[in-house]
């Protein structure tokens, strides 16, 4: 078994003023948000697609920067916290009635998609509107110094759980697939070349498309900023950040197959677990068995 | 168009949606709508109107008809949506932001009491809580202010010396539910009296901004200075959109406020909505048996008309402001104001809150018949008065005093 390929080969297209992240942004090193948003950038320039951001309170509109510059290269507004997915609707509702043709996107946080978002996201997603939803997560409320979320791993010490956080992390895919909207799917920023596959997707599918990307926060994870590419691979090699995709809340198709690689050095390697926080024979069976779950779906029901 | 027998809901839901068509022309129109009683017949008729370029969205709660209406708005669309009591509350997040971002969406609130204890029935409560936002707020009595005033609210919105949201408020059941004769407008006349929304900050890819990010202490003060001007501006631009308005469909849809019988008036009521409906029979009939009573009716509530309102008054000494809401620990909201606004004033006037018809109460004439008598016997403001309660009115009443001994209300 192995990795999917992932190469660094990106397509020729120079981050400047056109990029969706301009260069000048005030984001942390090691940043997956930022990394996310580049291979948001390149994808929508590969694509010939504009856009619109609807951004909710998180690291990514703090990334705009102050008024009266803003670091993005699209239209932009910053929406309540709970608020993204129904902001967007109107948007979108305003395009489709003047034949537009920008995509419409949210780009929000975990505790925006699966805390204080989730009553409005799902609203969306059961309405079908034709939004990419894109969740970069990170774990944890990052923009307000590290406290848990529905997000956040078992173990994972945060400010509002000094001890280590007691529950597991929420399957926000599994609630998104349940909708069954058209279109959703993992993403890591370890492996650039699916997340450009599933972005194009994204932008060529009608209706609902929500994406999870595993995004690293070397503030919040207590990790370093020089490790982040290289934790979130690891996450997907060991099994505990699966990449896969779900076609109309039905078909699966995995992508990327675990080489089964210790989770344990995922854990040690960010000061957020602390010694002994994380059993790692129980995370290994929900790894395995989550894996057994998909490949049961995909071969039942074939992408 | 003849008269129509309708509800005050009709009324709304036939305004908004007229309004909304009425930018087919432009980028067309969109609303997040979402039920409660007694709103609901309004967006039940704005989602069954056949609009050509308009998008309804039957959302998930009130946070989310509000954030959908934003959307559409800043893509530069016509945008609307109808809400209540609770639902306000639930909504409040969004009103503020629909407000700081200067977009012109028109709400049409229907006032019922805040719970709990649970009650659909009028109170102003629920509207007067959003005083602080930068709302333009007016109050409807009938059904034809109701149809009128929502029409204006989109003309004066969308000014572009505006640019704010505007609440166009009704008693719950009393307005909302009650079949009254009532103009509605045509769809030709509402084509003539809103032209095309011209949003000056939508969306725009060729011009990528913002909305909404970070900024500094200064020009937050900018931005609140702005809207502090623009809500300064509302009396002029309002008395402009009601002559458009008058010269499409021929009558005035009244202004900021109306008064009766004030001009020599030593003792002058203030009051709002349906309560004021009532107050013009009681003072009328009163003026008849020669006392000088008056009344001031408020429709605009925000920007507050302050000099209108000194004006309207003149030299009354007695002023009663007769309050359906209650804000805790304080008393009547519009009294706050209607007191704030006669600070530094020469006269000595003792002004007296009555708090009336909380909760839905009926507000008789007898009951005003009770307000005016006990404001007669008083010689120094006392504390809001809960009318309903027993004994509350004419607490100590004493032989009437002269004028001069009054002191100013505190």
């Amino acid at each position: 078994m192995s990795t999917v390929e992932s190469t660094l080969t990106i397509p020729d297209i120079p981050c400047s003023e056109e990029c969706l992240l301009r260069a000048g942004n005030t984001n942390c090193g090691g940043c997956g948000m930022t990394l996310g948003l580049n291979m948001l950038g390149r994808a929508l320039a590969e694509a010939d697609q504009q856009c619109q951001l609807a951004i909710p309170a998180c690291c990514g509109i703090v990334a705009a920067g102050a008024f009266p510059t803003t670091a993005y290269s699209a239209p932009t507004v910053a929406t309540t916290f709970a608020a993204a997915a129904a902001v967007a609707s109107g948007m979108v509702a305003i395009r489709d009635l003047n034949g537009e043709s920008h995509q419409v996107i949210c780009w929000a946080g975990d505790g925006g998609t699966y805390d204080i978002g989730l009553a409005t996201l799902s609203a969306a997603a059961e309405r079908n509107e034709d939004i990419v939803y894109i969740c970069y997560d990170n774990e944890i409320y990052g923009n307000t110094g590290g406290q848990r979320s529905s997000a956040t791993p078992p173990g994972a010490r945060t400010t509002t759980t000094p001890a280590g956080k007691q529950e597991a992390k929420k399957d926000i895919m599994g609630i998104m697939a349940a909708h069954g909207i058209p279109y959703a799917a993992t993403i890591s920023v370890a492996h650039p070349d699916d997340a450009r596959r599933k972005f194009l997707r994204a932008f060529e599918t009608r209706g609902m498309k929500f994406l999870l990307i595993h995004s690293p926060c070397p503030t919040g994870w207590k990790s370093e900023p020089g490790d982040s590419v290289q934790l979130v691979r690891l996450a997907v090699r060991s099994g505990l950040f699966p990449l896969f995709e779900v076609f109309d809340g039905i078909r699966y198709r995995v992508n990327a197959e675990p080489d089964w690689a210790d989770p344990a050095e995922y854990f040690a390697r960010q000061r957020r677990f602390p010694p002994d926080a994380v059993d790692l024979d129980t995370t290994r069976r929900v790894c395995r068995e989550r894996f057994i779950r998909l490949h049961t779906l995909a071969g039942a029901f074939p992408a | 168009m003849p008269l129509e027998v309708v509800t005050g809901n009709h009324a709304a839901g036939h305004a908004l949606s007229f309004a909304g068509e009425a930018n087919r022309t432009g980028r067309g129109t969109a609303c997040g709508i979402y039920p409660i009683t007694p709103q609901t017949e309004i967006v039940e008729r704005v989602a069954a109107f056949p609009f050509s370029k308009g998008r309804v969205v039957a959302v998930e709660s009130e946070h989310s008809a509000m954030a959908v209406t934003m959307g559409a708005s800043v893509a530069g669309a016509r945008a609307f949506t109808a809400s209540s009591s609770n639902g306000l509350a639930y909504m409040v997040e969004n009103i503020m932001v629909t407000g700081f971002y200067r977009l012109p969406v028109v709400m049409v609130a229907v006032n019922r009491t805040l719970g709990p204890p649970w009650n659909i029935w009028a109170d102003q409560g629920d509207t007067l809580m959003l005083r602080d936002f930068p709302w333009i707020q007016l109050y409807a009595a009938n059904n034809q202010e109701v149809h009128d005033l929502t029409l204006v609210a989109f003309r004066l919105a969308e000014d572009h010396r505006i640019l704010l949201p505007v609440l166009v408020c009704m008693d719950a059941f009393i307005v909302s539910h009650t079949q009254a004769e009532t103009d509605l407008a045509t769809q030709e006349q509402v084509d003539a009296y809103l032209p095309d929304l011209d949003l000056p900050h939508r969306l725009d890819q060729d011009h990528p901004r913002a909305l909404g990010s970070m900024v500094w202490p200064d020009a937050t003060v900018s931005h609140r200075v702005d809207v502090d001007e623009a809500m300064q501006r509302v009396p002029q631009v309002l008395d402009e959109c009601r002559e458009a308005f008058a010269e499409v469909f021929g009558r005035d849809p009244s202004g900021p406020i109306e008064s009766w019988h004030t001009e020599d008036a030593d003792t002058v009521l203030v009051t709002s909505a349906t309560v004021a409906t009532t107050a013009r029979r009681v003072v009328e009939r009163r003026r008849a048996a020669g006392e000088r009573v008056g009344l001031v009716k408020m429709r605009l509530f925000r920007p507050f008309p302050e000099s209108a309102l000194r004006e309207a008054c003149g030299a009354a000494r007695r002023i009663g402001v007769l309050d359906r809401d209650y804000a805790a620990g304080m008393g009547g909201v519009w009294w706050q104001d209607t007191r704030a606004a006669f600070q530094g004033d020469a006269l000595a006037r003792l002004i007296q809150n009555y708090l009336v018809g909380v909760g839905g109460g009926d507000v008789t004439p007898e009951l005003i018949d009770g307000i005016l008598d006990d404001l007669a016997t008083r010689q120094v403001a006392a504390p809001p008065v809960w009318v309903e309660v027993e004994g509350a009115l004419a607490r100590g009443a004493v032989a009437q005093p002269a004028t001069a001994d009054l002191e100013v209300g505190t």
